[in-house]
């Protein structure tokens, strides 16, 4: 596995003035997976953009963790909904008059 | 430029605590702030203005200078002249974070008040640093430029990107390129660049999903003789041949005559025709003479 590929915890806690306990908790709900890597807590970097979301609603919005639990769950349930309705759009296209 | 209501925007009134402000901007964050409402053009806009809105209301100097001059901020020229300079200075000492926001993310009446983003203090976060804003793009395309991977170019506030179009890409995908949003805060990462495709409808063929659609027209000899015709697929043309008594509306199918599968090269999808029988018009007197004896041989 290549170094670039993880974020260690500790970097992300000095970034963002956050304690550890806040990434332990986000692992805890499972919204984080918190991975081992050279003896070092890390996150890995695809997931960096959620992470990132994750702090931005705790620091922006004062969201806890079980908020930010919800919102998280809420939002992917928005994507897949919106998905949906592009495919249903897709497919009423079929069916307009310009044929 | 005209007059921005802050009170208005936050939903306050002019003597609201500082408490109340952080309470009623806390509030409107909650509901639009653009993590939780992605690709909500009008939520992102009125997040700015609530930012805005707090910005200068939560900062008791900037607050008693909006209450001051705020109706008549085209006569503070004066005040802001004199406050230049010192403001200048500040900045030499130290650069401030903006909390996630660019300069454009700042009304003009704003601006003309109280300078560049750059001005404002941020006291919280000063060494923090941030991803930079993401941005929103939308490409149109016709069916046959989607058909075949190729190269475009475009140009995202100033900066010139080269894109890769993978062929295959569906009406409203939206794909994300990551590093080429608004520059990183403090040394963060950049943000990142979605960019919609819309693809315009084709006068021949229906797209859905990877699988297209088109109506043939088919004459009445062929359908009821059988025969053979010539078809538009997307990419040329082929011979198809048509069993005798063909009905209307018979569908066929085209295997792999479809449209591309995005990024599997090599995979496509099928091709669905519908036959639509078009009958003789302006017919001759014999043409007639002979539907007539083919009618009396079908009716007893």
């Amino acid at each position: 596995m290549k170094g670039t590929e993880f974020i260690s915890i500790s970097d992300l806690c000095a970034n963002y003035q956050l304690e550890i306990s806040f990434f332990n908790q986000l692992h805890d709900v499972g919204l984080i997976e918190i991975i081992t890597h050279k003896k070092t807590p890390c996150v890995s970097l695809e997931t960096i953009n959620d992470v990132e979301k994750m702090i931005r609603m705790h620091h922006d919005l004062n969201i806890n963790i079980q908020g930010i639990d919800v919102a998280f769950n809420l939002l992917k349930k928005v994507e897949y909904l919106n998905n949906e309705l592009n495919s249903l759009k897709n497919k009423l296209r079929l069916y307009e008059d310009d044929f | 430029m005209s007059f921005i209501d802050y009170y208005k925007i936050l939903g306050i009134p002019k003597t609201a605590s500082e408490k109340d402000i952080k309470k009623a901007y806390r509030k409107l964050a909650r509901k639009l702030h653009p993590d939780l409402n992605p690709e909500d053009k009008e939520a992102e806009r009125k997040f700015k203005e609530i930012n805005e809105a707090n910005e200068v209301l939560s900062n008791p100097e900037n607050r008693k200078k909006y209450d001051k001059y705020g109706k008549d901020w085209e006569h503070a020229e004066g005040y802001e002249k004199a406050e230049q300079q010192q403001r200048q200075y500040q900045q030499s000492q130290h650069q401030k974070n903006t909390g996630g926001f660019n300069e454009q993310d700042y009304s003009s009446f704003f601006e003309s008040m109280f300078g560049g983003a750059s001005s404002r203090t941020h006291s919280q976060r000063d060494s923090l640093k941030f991803r930079g804003q993401d941005y929103s793009a939308e490409l149109q395309f016709t069916l046959e430029e989607v058909y075949k991977t190729h190269k475009r170019t475009i140009t995202v506030n100033g900066k010139k990107i080269r894109l890769t179009i993978p062929a295959g890409v569906k009406n409203g995908q939206i794909i994300k390129i990551q590093g080429h949003g608004g520059k990183g805060i403090n040394g963060g990462p950049n943000g990142n660049l979605h960019i919609k495709f819309t693809i315009k409808n084709h006068s021949i063929f229906k797209r859905d999903n990877n699988n297209l659609y088109a109506i043939i027209d088919l004459d009445l000899y062929t359908a009821i003789l059988g025969g053979e015709i010539t078809v538009p697929v997307f990419n040329g043309k082929v011979k198809l041949k048509i069993k005798p008594e063909t009905q209307n509306n018979t569908k066929v199918k085209l295997k792999r005559k479809g449209f591309p599968v995005y990024k599997k090269e090599g995979e496509f999808g099928d091709l669905y025709i519908t036959y639509q029988l078009k009958t003789p018009t302006n017919l001759t007197e014999e043409e007639i003479e002979l539907f007539n004896k083919l009618a009396k041989q079908r009716k007893p």
